[in-house]
């Protein structure tokens, strides 16, 4: 024991030691604390350690450093670092086993502590953060708090205001009435004052007006007069009557009389009012009875309904309805009668009404399903059997559209009468009408344009006939006059073969030569005036002044003369070819103008064009 | 529609006899009695001085002039034109005069209201009737002309005496209770008399006959009251005009109001017809000039929507304010009321008393200076004191200009008892208007009728 006891104490005495041993954790020796020290703080100090633990541990003090250490581990319930020694005497050994796992075990517990105060300081952080939080929303509902009961002071300052202004309001509500009725008062003091006044001045006035009427009447006025040259008839040519009690007596009579008879004649437009009400009352009654009694049947079979008795007392009614016209009296009895059965009969037919109301609403609340199904395939039948009505509706109206065509074309001159006898048609015959004379014109202008082409066909041949003549002719002379001329001759002879052979290639050539020569006279003519004559040259196909011109302007004209009309293109081709072909001779004076004077008019329809023309 | 030529008047004294046959017209001191036909002068009277006041008696016999600043009436004959008559008040002086119904009696109120002498042209009797009042429309005359009802004042209090006309015996005498009576109205039967009290308070009351008291009405207090009264031509209905702008119609039963009719300044119903007056723009064709002078045709527009009235603002500080409904008048036949209320002066007002709601409005450019039922037919004559008269029926309206040259301005207008014209007065002239009648006799020279419906 004493060994053990040099081991763990080398200086300090038992007590002391002990209270050492109880303090190690928090004081111990400073080189002890300051590890604790470096193993709460980071990890990158641990180089120092080792330096301390050889601070610790010198080559000297090895011995007690690990009795130390052994204390110390066994104090926190390490195994022992020395062997279970055997005997008491011999040295304890080092137990380099026990150290190492003491050594492991430290470290792992080390470890544990470490991960241990990681996930403290994250939940110290993370308490921090709501701690910040809640701060923050503490803060925050203060300052709400804080402004809501601003608001809240505010609003009791406005309502103490407003109170004082109501209150003020009163006040001077209260200050008018006061005022009112003090007004009052004065107009009804002025009133009774300005009675007084007049009555006293009306007094004054009267006393005047009796002294002026003593002054002007009773002093025999001799100008107060009637000069009369002599007197008249009574209107009535009566005499006029002494006034007595008994004219009196008569006038009151009289009186009386016109206010009977006035009466009298009220009572009467009374009764005959009346009697028109009762009228309509004992008809409206009989009507309620007639529409009740047959209804009423069947609930009183039923005998379920409280009306039983009402019924009745209807079908009593009814019974003494022939005695009650008959009385046209207004007697009471009848009177009460009368309204009683009306009342009790409007009471049915309100509650036979109610009844039905209710049915109905039933009805329409249960068997809503059903009668929509039927009432759906109502409609389709309907809606079938309408369709149909409308297609032989139609049927109708084509057929009447057919006729109406027919009369048109047939009978032109029944025309009058027709419309007269279908007014319904009018509009559509007129525009048929219309149609017509149309459709007559244009049948007019082709034929006109067929009989100008074979006229022009019909001079074709003509002129073909002259210019074969002609050509012979001039064949002849050349044959004669070949030998004279060789070399010529032979060239003609090209020229020859090229209007022999009469292709259009050849012709056209020819053309474009003469155009240059006027291109005076194309220019001349306005835009307008060329449309105007491209317009009416479909008419006038063969006069040669237009035909000229028509060739010089054709190239810009002939797109618009392309798309003035569809029906017009053709005879417009036909014209050219017309043109082209006429072309060769038209140095030779055609007067043909004759029949085309006409053309140089402008016309404005295409379509119609005058009839008087050929 | 035809016109005559303008003949000259003076004091707008021109009156159509009872009878329709004649027309009597004022120039100055001079009485010129027409044939209405031909309008031919028939008699030529004299009188002493300028006249200020005609009235024929009820059966065509006799006109009485009144000279009221001489204190004088002449009374002429048509029958005798040498028969005169001539009454002189004197020194009492002269205010009113007029015929009693039986045309043998005249009835002249002295200067003050002193009394009423009755004066006879059968016999050499004279009546007097002491202290009657000095009121708006004091005395009343029933239709059969059997009785006549009279204002009176006696001890602050107003009072009404009927008499017999045939006798001028008293028949009743009773207190009416009014502060100031203001005027007094038979109906058309004869056996009601209204009685009104002055525009301070709004009260009538209704007397039988024989002097009871058969209702009173009062319809609101603290206000001006009663402006004007009308009964209908079958004595069913009495309306009353008020200041209020309202017109309330009592009926014969119970003389309790049936209804009321307002006269707001907006109609706003939009199945009111409202026919405006307006300017036709002047055409100037090639071959017309225009006439400088001339005044602007005009024509009736129907406008639709709201349509504002032109109101007057009333003076409120002064006596007898333009508010208030001023004039009334039941056509004839009883089916129409026209109405003008007197703040918007330009509007005229017809309802229809059978449905008992407004029919149609009419708004002329200037106010409204007379209006006149037809005496044969729901048509009303309108005059606004320009050249134009302008017609209302049913049917439609028409404005039509007064062919006149110089400034004719239609006054005041009556209607012939046929309904075939009407006489126009202007300040000094008048015309007669003749209207066509429906067989159609279109005169030659006549303006057309252009009726808008």
């Amino acid at each position: 024991m004493g060994d053990w006891m040099t081991v763990t104490d080398p200086g300090l005495s038992a007590e002391s030691k002990n209270i050492s041993q109880y303090t190690s954790e928090t004081k111990m020796s400073p080189s002890s604390l300051y590890s604790q020290q470096v193993l709460c703080s980071s990890i990158p100090l641990s180089k120092n350690v080792h330096s301390f633990f050889s601070a610790f541990c010198t080559e000297e003090n090895i011995e007690q450093s690990i009795s130390y250490l052994d204390q110390e581990l066994t104090t926190f319930g390490f195994p022992s670092l020395y062997e279970e020694s055997k005997g008491k005497e011999a040295r304890r050994e080092l137990n380099i086993v026990a150290v190492l796992n003491c050594m492991n075990e430290l470290l792992v517990l080390q470890r544990k502590n470490l991960l241990a105060q990681e996930n403290v300081e994250t939940q110290n952080l993370k308490l921090g953060s709501d701690m910040d939080h809640l701060q923050n929303c503490y803060a925050k509902l203060k300052e709400q708090l804080e402004t809501s009961r601003r608001e809240m002071i505010g609003l009791q300052e406005r309502d103490r205001q407003l109170q004082c202004k109501n209150r003020n309001l009163l006040q001077l509500l209260k200050n008018e009435k006061d005022e009112v009725q003090k007004l009052q008062n004065i107009i009804a003091s002025r009133a009774t004052q300005y009675n007084h006044d007049m009555k006293r001045k009306e007094r004054e006035y009267n006393k005047l007006k009796e002294r002026l009427h003593q002054l002007v009447m009773n002093k025999k006025d001799k100008k107060i007069a009637m000069d009369v040259l002599n007197y008249v008839g009574r209107a009535d040519g009566k005499r006029g009557s002494w006034r007595t009690g008994k004219t009196e007596a008569r006038n009151e009579d009289e009186m009386y009389k016109v206010l009977l008879n006035d009466y009298e004649y009220r009572q009467k437009q009374i009764l005959l009012e009346n009697a028109e009400l009762k009228k309509v009352l004992q008809q409206m009654k009989k009507e309620m009875i007639s529409l009740l009694s047959p209804k009423k049947q069947k609930p009183r079979e039923k005998a379920d309904d409280g009306t039983g008795t009402v019924i009745s007392d209807v079908e009593d009614d009814a019974g003494e309805l022939s005695r009650e016209s008959m009385w046209d009296l207004s007697c009471e009895t009848v009177r009460e009668q009368l309204t009683n059965s009306i009342r009790k009969q409007w009471r049915i037919l309100k509650n036979h009404v109610e009844k039905l109301d209710n049915q109905v609403s039933k009805v329409h609340l249960e068997g809503f399903n059903d009668e929509d199904v039927i009432s759906r395939q109502d409609h389709e039948q309907e809606t079938e059997k309408l369709e149909l009505e409308i297609q032989q509706c139609k049927e109708m109206i084509k057929t009447q559209q057919q006729l109406l065509q027919q009369q048109l074309a047939t009978a032109c001159d029944d025309d009058t009468t027709s419309l007269l006898r279908d007014c319904y048609l009018l509009e559509e015959k007129e525009r048929l009408k219309e149609e017509w004379s149309l459709f007559k014109e244009q049948k007019k202008n082709f034929e006109r344009e067929r009989r100008s082409f074979t006229e022009a066909a019909i001079r074709l041949g003509l002129e073909r006939k002259a210019f074969e003549e002609e050509r012979a002719s001039w064949l002849k002379q050349q044959f004669l006059n070949m030998t004279a001329f060789d070399h010529q001759n032979s060239e003609n002879m090209k020229l020859f073969s090229a209007f022999s052979g009469n292709s259009d290639q050849d012709n056209l050539t020819i053309h474009s030569r003469p155009r240059p020569k006027k291109p005076h006279s194309a220019s001349n003519w306005s835009p307008v005036c060329t449309s105007k004559l491209t317009k009416s040259l479909p008419a006038s196909p063969s006069t040669s002044d237009f035909c000229q011109t028509r060739s010089c302007v054709s190239e810009h004209s002939s797109s618009s003369v392309l798309n003035i009309n569809p029906e017009e293109t053709k005879p417009n081709q036909v014209g050219r070819e017309c043109i082209n072909q006429t072309w060769s001779v038209a140095s030779r004076p055609t007067s043909q103008e004759g029949c085309y004077s006409g053309c140089s008019l402008t016309y404005t329809n295409s379509h119609v064009e005058k009839d008087d023309l050929p | 529609m035809n016109f005559s030529e303008l003949f000259r008047l003076s004091g707008l004294l021109s009156r159509f006899s009872p009878d329709g046959k004649y027309l009597a017209s004022c120039v100055q001191y001079r009485l010129v009695v027409r044939d209405v036909n031909t309008l031919q002068i028939l008699q030529l009277y004299t009188c002493l001085d300028q006249i200020q006041h005609i009235e024929w008696s009820a059966d065509s016999l006799f006109i009485l002039c009144a000279m009221f600043r001489r204190g004088l009436v002449q009374v002429w004959s048509l029958e005798q034109p040498e028969w005169h008559c001539k009454i002189d008040e004197g020194s009492a002086g002269l205010v009113a005069s007029c015929w009693s119904p039986d045309g043998r009696h005249i009835l002249n109120t002295t200067e003050f209201h002193l009394r009423i002498t009755v004066w006879s042209l059968c016999t050499k009797s004279v009546s007097y009737i002491k202290y009657p009042k000095a009121c708006q429309q004091g005395v009343a005359f029933t239709r059969d002309g059997r009785y006549v009802a009279l204002a009176e004042r006696r001890d602050c209090r107003d009072c009404v005496s009927i008499f017999v006309c045939s006798d001028w015996q008293l028949l009743r005498h009773f207190d009416t209770d009014t502060q100031d009576l203001a005027g007094i109205e038979w109906a058309p039967n004869g056996c009601v008399l209204a009685v009104w009290d002055t525009c301070l308070e709004y009260k009538i009351l209704l007397y039988s006959l024989d002097g009871r008291l058969l209702s009173s009405y009062t319809a609101y207090e603290w206000s001006l009251g009663i402006k004007s009264v009308a009964w209908s031509p079958s004595s069913q209905f009495l309306a009353i005009g008020s200041y209020d702008g309202k017109v309330r119609i009592l009926n014969h039963v119970t003389w309790t109001v049936i209804t009321e009719f307002e006269h707001p300044a907006t109609v706003n119903n939009p199945k009111i017809i409202v026919y405006k007056e307006a300017e036709k723009s002047q055409k100037l064709g090639p071959g017309r000039l225009p006439r400088p002078l001339a005044p602007a045709e005009t024509k009736y527009e129907i406008a639709s929507g709201p349509v504002p009235l032109q109101t007057l603002k009333p003076v409120a500080d002064r006596a007898n304010p333009k508010i208030g409904v001023g004039l009334l008048a039941f056509s004839p036949d009883n089916y129409f009321l026209a109405t003008r209320n007197d703040n918007v002066p330009n509007a005229v007002w017809v309802w229809d008393v059978q449905k008992l709601r407004l029919f149609v409005v009419l708004e002329q450019l200037s106010p409204v200076r007379a209006f006149q039922w037809d005496p044969q037919q729901p048509r009303l004559a309108i005059c606004t004191g320009g050249g134009k008269v302008y017609l209302w029926s049913p049917v439609g309206c028409v404005s039509v200009q007064v062919p006149a040259e110089g400034d004719f301005q239609v006054l005041s207008l009556c209607w012939h008892l046929s309904g075939d014209s009407i006489i126009l007065l202007s300040k000094d002239h008048f015309c007669l208007c003749y209207l066509e009648t429906e067989e159609g006799n279109s005169p030659a020279s006549g303006q057309r009728l252009q009726l808008r419906a």
